[in-house]
């Protein structure tokens, strides 16, 4: 998992129909003194997550089963909103 | 793009969040930084859940498959989880 700052959504009405309903989000991977660590990507959200907040999120195959039983087409997901970290 | 390879890192911090997928409830998310076999850190940065009671500053190795790291950290396979901590390094010994 990484962190990122959501930074926008995606909005697309043509789309594969376990997409329906789920929200696209644009999300920065940053490092966690919340520099950039990386390009933008597309994820979904599984976790009510929102513009400015700091999420953490999965990539691969295992990014669909929050979504389980249903089969979203997704390799990046939002899976947690982060209240706090502290880094040493 | 991470690689899916087992990795050496080092705890750095850890993060709390009330708000996340339900099989990451009871787990604990730290911060860890890949480095090389004789401690230096080298590049990714990245989230793993913990299966071992790891620290911070605790060197460790993490699986980034799902399916192990899944395993590892709840028991059960098929969670979002893309990496885990599945070993705390006593020593390593490299040539």
């Amino acid at each position: 998992m990484q962190l990122a700052r959501v930074i926008g959504t995606v909005v697309s009405t043509v789309k594969n129909e376990s997409l329906e309903g789920r929200k696209l989000l644009i999300i920065q991977p940053v490092d966690a003194t919340f520099n950039k660590n990386g390009k933008p990507v597309i994820a979904v959200d599984s976790a009510g997550a929102g513009r400015g907040e700091l999420v953490f999120w999965c990539r691969g195959k295992e990014s669909s089963f929050p979504f389980s039983p249903e089969e979203v087409p997704t390799d990046c997901t939002v899976v947690g909103i982060v209240d706090s970290l502290q880094v040493k | 793009m991470m690689g899916a390879d087992m990795m050496l890192a080092r705890v750095v911090g850890s993060v709390w969040a009330t708000q996340k997928n339900d099989r990451y409830e009871g787990g604990r998310i730290l911060i860890v930084r890949q480095i090389e076999p004789d401690g230096r850190e080298s590049g990714q940065e990245m989230l793993a859940l913990d299966s071992v009671d790891a620290g911070v500053g605790d060197t460790v190795v993490v699986v980034r498959e799902g399916w192990s790291a899944s395993t590892a950290a709840t028991g059960e396979p098929g969670a979002a989880i893309d990496a885990a901590i599945i070993g705390v390094v006593d020593s390593i010994e490299h040539q």
